[in-house]
């Protein structure tokens, strides 16, 4: 016997759950999957909060949009007039932040946070005035605010599928050169890549997804879309088309999951579920992930740090001088002294092996240290690991002769 | 009340509790690798008291590394150190500290002056403002730097040898025991650096202990009088009459040309 | 056309008070937030307490406002360390850390309003969002003359005695640690090696914020109060080079930005003889706005124009040669 809300969200994972609900779930998947890809390059280039200023600034542009909607009588809530009002006055924002942060001393944080609050002021300013002048329809404007997905006509998602589709593809076929603006922009600009002219085309590609996702996600939330899957997919991997895949994955996967959730269980307000699973794949990533996750680099500071006490201790006692304390008890855990012997310990035969090891290890890494300095491994863990596992055998026996004791 | 909120337990003044003889700093075993690759492996050094004390080495050979380490700014694996016989948290009040030129916010709202008085805050403490005293304590340091006339300059408006001399009259200000400077020689003119050379000797003569990292190895032998020849690993140390001959500083640098097996070649060893 | 006397004392005297010191407050500590170059910090903290006042007022019961603001505190609290948590042990930059956490924050938030009005509670986002300037009334005073009864001052609002006690704290705490700030967010890495905790202080500008941010919300709302943060130091910072200037400049200016906003909200529409008022925590945000494009074209040696203008005079100096007036 299977749960009943259990089929209904098969039914909607799978797109079978008619042929609408099937269009908006995968049209809201196609927009994670484009904020994914294009957030990928606005975080390598330190730009993640700037769409933030973006989506605020839209607001004055849709109350005005939607003023000269009226006064032009068009029938209630033009969709296109109001996403045209928003993208303009969105892109004058944008602008606004470039100028401030490029031609006075502020920074762009103060940028971005004057111009996303003073816009969206005149946005609620012109609210009241469209309040105030009591037109038709201006109910559906407060969904730019916080978004809905159940208001998303069968079109419309199909046209935000095609524009998300869009974004992601155009990312994909600039991606060389967009790796390059990202990585090193004042290398890009000598090379003679018009580094103007791609930072305007990330910026439309943000400005594309942000405005396509207002109507799903809100202008508050839609800047998550762009923040969390790049975010999240930074822990595990330094390549960056890895990155840029595994973010699109992260989200297209939350706008499934968002919007299916939404749609199956009553008061979820799209938007903010996308956000809240985007964030659920976040602190996965973020706890767990082998590369970069908190755990691993938790674990791998720790047991340097054991190591090193642990080598410590043994060649102390190696010498000849007593070890006590936590140390001892962890030499003892690990069967290295006797345990009948209650201070300074003596050393089992593992013990013994364990520290003349250790000792060696660390006269063999010095002596390396000291002849070639020059020769590092630039990415092993020299010094850490055993020195047989990192450098070649003859270099090591090399070593072994040069540092004998004569 | 001082910033000793770390130890509200020591109520001696650390100057009482600092013995004559114990070294102004003294680092054992001292290992601090960033992700899991050593910068520094196993330094082991004892500062001789007073005297000016250069740090030279490459490039990336963890000079800065370790000054932070001493001063508790970076974490370390295994290792301590130790400030005139105590740990260091204990000690703020005796280092002085000139980091790096490009650390700080060059356009924050401060006057040169400002600058140089935040190195008493130290001396004034909790809630205390800053007083007539401290402020002309702080003019004069600049004076000594010859900067007295810029003293209401916003510290951005100052050249970047200006501004490395109102970082020293900071650091003098401090009137520490230790001072710890990082390349306070790096990208100055000339004139600054005679600025930056008097203040050094000053500190000498007052019986300070400078450890100073430093990038010109024509200079060392003129200006410092120990030297700490450090990559990755301590090579020398000593007095620069001592270390400063030409095969230990080319084992610093990159080492003797020792016979490596090719093997070695394949291993993605950098070069530097 | 003026409003009588009566009208102006009870509707428009206590939103001008609540809107004046509440901008006060903003303007005062986002200084800090804007030399920590945490201009962001604002925009995280105000939409980050939605889930803290959603959960206060469902755990409490009532629309009381203490449950609320300890609620939407604790959520400040946990965003700050969350931030600071990401940004270090996740290493990520630090404007994606903020937005990470405070878009998820602001989502909970949403969602529990949602949840909290299908089981009939009745909270709306929208005064979240915007503020309710307009419903804050103060109905003792009767005419000019009963100012002068003590009690007529008891009885004024809650909300406008929550914001003096917040600029007072504001102006306490900026006063006492004014060195400490200073060299904190100046040097944090001097600071340290001095012994003055740079961390907790950063903690403590964040909380402080949070503090303001949450007063001053019910009055302005969570987007608006960032404008208040941001804009009037911002605009200070581009006339003056000091910092206890630069401080004081930016209350003026916060102070000038909500007597501007307010009025052209309230008696701007009637001037032009039209009877409704416009939103006037948005139109506080528009007169910072344009206090701070003020700046950026005339201030004197940072403004736009006025560099042009040095930078002229500089040129017509016989000899000169010109190094590009460049940003560091
Ligand atoms: N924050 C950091 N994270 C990772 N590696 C670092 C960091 N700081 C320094 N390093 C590395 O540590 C080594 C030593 O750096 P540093 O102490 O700055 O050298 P120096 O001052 O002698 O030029 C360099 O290889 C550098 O790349
Ligand atoms: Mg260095």
């Amino acid at each position: 016997m299977i749960d009943p809300l259990f089929e209904e969200a098969l039914r909607i994972l799978t797109f079978q759950s008619g042929f609408n609900s099937a269009v908006v779930v995968a049209g809201t998947a196609a927009l994670g999957l484009a904020g994914g890809t294009v957030g990928t390059f606005l975080l390598l280039r330190r730009r993640a909060l700037v769409s933030d200023a973006l989506s605020h600034a839209t607001l004055p542009g849709i109350a005005v949009a939607f003023l000269v909607g009226a006064a032009l009588g068009l029938p209630e809530r033009s969709l296109p007039l109001l996403l045209a009002g928003a993208v303009a006055s969105g892109v004058v924002g944008l602008l606004t932040v470039q100028a401030l942060s490029r031609f006075t001393r502020l920074t762009e944080d103060s940028a971005i946070g004057a111009v996303l609050s003073v816009f969206f002021g005149l946005g609620v300013v012109l609210l009241s005035v469209i309040q105030n002048l009591e037109l038709g329809g201006q109910a559906g404007l407060k969904t730019f605010i916080l978004g809905q997905t159940a208001a998303m006509a069968q079109g419309e998602a199909i046209a935000i599928g095609l524009l998300a589709a869009g974004a992601a593809l155009a990312v994909a076929l600039l991606f060389k050169e967009l790796r390059v603006l990202a990585f090193d922009p004042g290398f890009a600009a000598v090379q003679g890549w018009p580094v103007g002219a791609l930072d305007l085309v990330l910026m439309g590609l943000a400005t594309l997804v942000t405005v396509i996702g207002l109507q799903t996600v809100g202008l508050i939330l839609v800047v998550a879309l762009l923040i969390i899957p790049p975010a999240a997919a930074r822990f595990w991997t330094d390549r960056l088309p890895a990155l840029t895949l595994i973010a699109a994955v992260i989200g297209a996967l939350s706008g499934w999951l968002g919007a299916t959730l939404s749609a199956l269980l009553p008061k979820l307000p799209a938007g903010a579920v996308i956000v809240l699973v985007a964030g659920g794949f976040f602190l996965l990533s973020f706890l767990f992930a082998p590369a970069r996750g908190l755990v691993a680099a938790a674990l791998r500071q720790g047991r340097l740090r054991l190591t090193f006490a642990e080598r410590r201790a043994l060649t102390d006692l190696l010498d000849g001088r007593p070890v006590q304390g936590a140390a001892a008890l962890w030499l003892r855990l690990r069967g290295y002294v006797r345990d009948d012997v209650r201070k300074g310990g003596a050393l089992t035969p593992a013990g013994q092996a364990a520290a003349r090891a250790a000792a060696r290890d660390r006269r063999l890494w010095e002596r390396f240290l000291a002849d070639y300095p020059a020769l590092l491994p630039a990415h092993a863990n020299w010094g850490v690991d055993p020195i047989d596992s990192v450098l070649p055998g003859d270099m090591v026996r090399l070593l072994e002769e040069r540092s004998a004791p004569s | 009340m001082q910033y000793l909120w770390r130890t509200p337990g020591s109520r001696t003044a650390p100057e009482e509790a600092s013995p004559i003889g114990t070294p102004p700093l003294e680092i054992r075993g001292l290992t601090v690798a960033y992700h899991r690759r050593p910068v520094l492996w196993n330094v082991d050094y004892a500062a001789p008291s007073g005297g000016l004390i250069a740090v030279v080495g490459p490039n990336g050979a963890g000079k800065s590394t370790l000054i932070k380490a001493c001063l508790g700014l970076v974490p370390s694996v295994s290792g301590t150190v130790e400030v005139f016989g105590r740990p260091i948290a204990k000690q703020r009040r005796l280092i002085g500290y000139v980091p790096q030129r490009e650390s700080v916010d060059w356009d924050f709202p401060v006057s040169a002056l400002d600058v140089v008085a935040m190195g008493r805050y130290g001396k004034i403490g909790w809630f205390r403002p800053v007083t007539r005293a401290h402020k002309e304590a702080a003019l004069h340091a600049l004076e000594r730097v010859g900067m007295a006339d810029f003293a209401r300059r916003q510290i951005g408006q100052l050249s970047g040898g200006q501004q490395q001399r109102v970082f020293l009259a900071r650091a003098l200000a401090q009137e520490a025991q230790l001072y710890f400077m990082d390349e306070p020689f790096a990208g100055v003119d000339a004139a600054t650096e005679r600025a930056v050379l008097q203040v050094l000797r000053d500190l000498d003569a007052a019986g300070r202990t400078v450890i100073c990292v430093h990038h010109d190895l024509q200079t060392v032998s003129d200006y410092f009088d120990h030297a700490l020849l450090l990559n990755t690993r301590v090579v020398a140390q000593g007095p620069v009459a001592r270390v400063m001959t030409p095969d230990l500083l080319s084992r610093t640098y990159g080492g003797r040309p020792m016979p490596a097996p090719a093997a070695l070649g394949a291993l993605g060893a950098e070069a530097s | 056309m003026m409003p009588d006397v009566q009208e102006f004392l009870q509707i428009d005297a206590p939103a001008l008070l609540a809107a004046v010191l509440a901008c006060a407050a903003c303007a005062l500590v986002g200084n800090f937030l804007v030399l920590r170059r945490q201009g962001m910090m604002g925009d995280a903290v105000s939409h980050a307490i939605l889930p803290g006042i959603v959960g206060g007022f469902l755990v409490a019961g009532t629309r009381e406002t203490l449950p609320m603001m300890l609620g939407a505190l604790a959520a400040a609290a946990l965003a700050g360390l969350l931030i600071e948590v990401v940004r270090r042990l996740g290493r990520l930059e630090s404007g994606a850390a903020m937005g990470v956490v405070f878009t998820v924050m602001f989502a909970a938030g949403v969602v529990m309003i949602e949840q909290a009005s299908a089981a009939g509670v009745d909270l709306d986002a929208d005064c979240v969002l915007y503020g309710q300037l307009e419903t804050i009334l103060w109905l003792a005073p009767k005419g000019w003359a009963s100012l002068a009864n003590p009690a007529v001052w008891a009885a004024l609002p809650r909300e406008v005695l929550t914001l003096a006690a917040v600029f007072a704290l504001c102006v306490a705490l900026v006063g006492l640690f004014y060195k400490e700030l200073k060299i904190t967010t100046f040097d944090p890495a001097l600071a340290s090696t001095l012994g003055i905790p740079a961390g907790l202080f950063h903690y403590g500008v964040v909380l402080l914020v949070a503090a303001t941010a949450i007063a001053a919300f019910e009055a302005v709302g969570s987007i608006l109060v960032i404008a208040m943060l941001i804009a009037p130091p911002a605009a200070a910072r581009l006339l003056t080079d000091r910092l206890a200037a630069q401080i004081l400049l930016s209350v003026a200016l916060g102070v000038l930005a909500a007597l501007v906003g307010y009025g052209a909200a309230a008696f701007g529409p009637m001037l032009l003889g039209v009877s409704h008022s416009l939103n006037a925590a948005g139109m506080i945000a528009v007169a910072s706005g344009l206090i701070l494009a003020l700046a950026v074209l005339f201030g004197p040696r940072h403004g736009l124009l006025g560099r042009r203008r040095a930078v002229g005079r500089l040129r017509a100096a016989p000899g000169f040669v010109a190094p590009e007036a460049q940003k560091p």
